[in-house]
């Protein structure tokens, strides 16, 4: 499993980050990326579909390998 | 004042300051997005009111035709004052805001909260032998408006001052011009002096500046300093967008755990649910409405929208919007998914986030920690208009 966050409509809500801090860098404007290449290491599919759910510009993508 | 003229109909005679809406909105909200989710009002010289929260989210999105060049409904529409970003649209609208972003990130929001705890505690030693008092004169009112004062760099016991100010720009202001430009004025000249004082003052140069004025004062934008009325603007916005919303904000949270135990005494013996709780606190009782301004005719929800008219975007009505929220009539502070619009949506997304988030945090778990029994006494009174929360909420308590 792997994330991705479309810069287009990310607006720095930070809700990923808050919810999946593992999962997620953020800029000095608070916009958000996936940390290195988006792979969801196991055992964080659980927050990864949680970052997806409560991103309010729905920014936030699973892409499965 | 004359009484305003009673709503009959809410489909085509909308009024967001009749007291049915001050007093409980939510059902008005409920019952139009049945029956007209895009309801019009004569009112205002003419303004519509999407309740959906895929309409909201479509209107915050299109700039082009929904223009923030005034972001709050009136009766009047005088030649709007600027206070970029929030007035701003693209593509003016990134440079300034991406100069707010920066001081306001998560991060440097963690580095305040040891002040606001310690303005949260000292507010309660005042009350806390009473077993009684104002949740929102004595403690909610003094939290946020004392915070930004510290971060814009001026003096905290100027904090009635902008109370006041904020109440006759987004309340009175609505149906009066003569004192909302009153209170544009007095605004405008307290922050030139502010912003002249730090510019002719060599001993004050010299110091260590990190308040927010400073930071402006030496920000450019395409490569040159801001011209004072733009700079003067972007102080009023962060004057007036951080005290009252938050003020409402953790207002409308102690508000609901006073009349629901059950969740108090959750938060209070699991403090991880805190963040959700907020999360659906914001959702639920979402403060701020704001506004949009057509400026070319177009459609949205199959609904034709005319060019001149005003939109109230209700973020608090897309909150509660049943299609976006399963239960969105009931508060669940352990909810999973909420991708509520609380900040905004767009490029517009509140650039104070992170700090109202903060506050609220804070807010909750000191007034817990110290006021963990505690219930409604009494009346409570709703501000109008484009922020909403409890302006008077009497609680006892006990130890």
């Amino acid at each position: 499993m792997r994330i991705r966050v479309d810069p287009e409509k990310c607006q720095g809500h930070n809700r990923c980050k808050a919810v999946a801090p593992e999962l997620f860098l953020l800029d000095r404007f608070g916009n958000a990326s996936a940390v290195g290449d988006g792979h969801v290491p196991p055992g964080f599919e659980e927050k990864a579909r949680l970052a997806v759910a409560n991103c309010p510009e729905m920014a936030v993508e699973i892409v499965e390998d | 004042m004359t009484p305003r003229k009673p709503v009959t109909d809410w489909t085509t005679d909308w009024d967001h300051l009749d007291p049915r809406w001050r007093e409980d909105p939510f059902p008005i909200w409920d019952e139009l997005r049945q029956s007209c989710p895009i309801a019009h009002t004569e009112r205002y010289q003419g303004a519509y009111l999407p309740t959906r929260y895929e309409d909201v989210r479509a209107i915050a999105n299109d700039s082009a035709h929904f223009s923030s060049r005034r972001v709050i409904v009136r009766e009047v529409r005088p030649e709007p004052i600027p206070s970029p970003p929030i007035t701003s649209d693209p593509p003016h609208h990134k440079p300034y805001k991406q100069l707010l972003l920066p001081p306001f990130t998560a991060e440097a929001m963690t580095k305040l909260a040891p002040k606001a705890r310690a303005i949260c505690n000292e507010l309660i030693d005042k009350f806390i032998a009473d077993g009684h008092c104002d949740a929102a004169q004595q403690y909610t009112r003094h939290i946020p408006v004392k915070v930004i004062t510290h971060m814009l760099g001026v003096p905290e016991t100027d904090s009635d001052l902008f109370i006041r100010w904020i109440h006759e720009i987004l309340e009175l202001g609505i149906t009066d011009n003569a004192v909302l430009m009153q209170a544009a004025r007095e605004m405008a000249d307290y922050f030139a002096g502010h912003i002249a004082e730090r510019r002719d003052n060599p001993e004050r140069r010299n110091r260590p500046k990190d308040d927010l004025i400073s930071q402006l004062l030496e920000a450019h934008i395409d490569g040159k300093l801001l011209d004072d009325r733009h700079l003067n603007g972007m102080l009023r916005l962060l004057l007036i967008a951080g005290i009252d919303t938050t003020w409402s904000g953790i207002g409308s949270a102690l508000w609901h755990l006073a009349r629901t135990p059950i969740d108090r005494d959750r938060l209070i013996a699991d403090p991880a649910l805190m963040p959700t709780a907020i999360e659906e606190f914001l959702r639920a009782f979402s403060p701020v409405t704001m506004a949009r301004e057509v400026v070319k005719d177009t459609e949205i929800g199959g609904c034709p929208i005319k060019a001149g008219n005003m939109v109230l975007l209700s973020f608090p009505a897309a909150n509660r919007d049943p299609a976006m929220f399963p239960d969105a009539d009931k508060v669940i502070i352990d909810r999973k998914e909420n991708r509520h619009s609380a900040f905004g949506l767009g490029i517009h997304r509140c650039v104070g986030s992170n700090l109202a988030r903060l506050e609220m945090t804070v807010a909750v778990e000191e007034w817990l920690k110290r006021v963990p029994r505690f219930t409604l006494a009494g009346d409570v009174a709703w501000s109008e208009g484009t922020v909403r929360g409890p302006r008077q909420l009497p609680i006892k308590f006990w130890p």
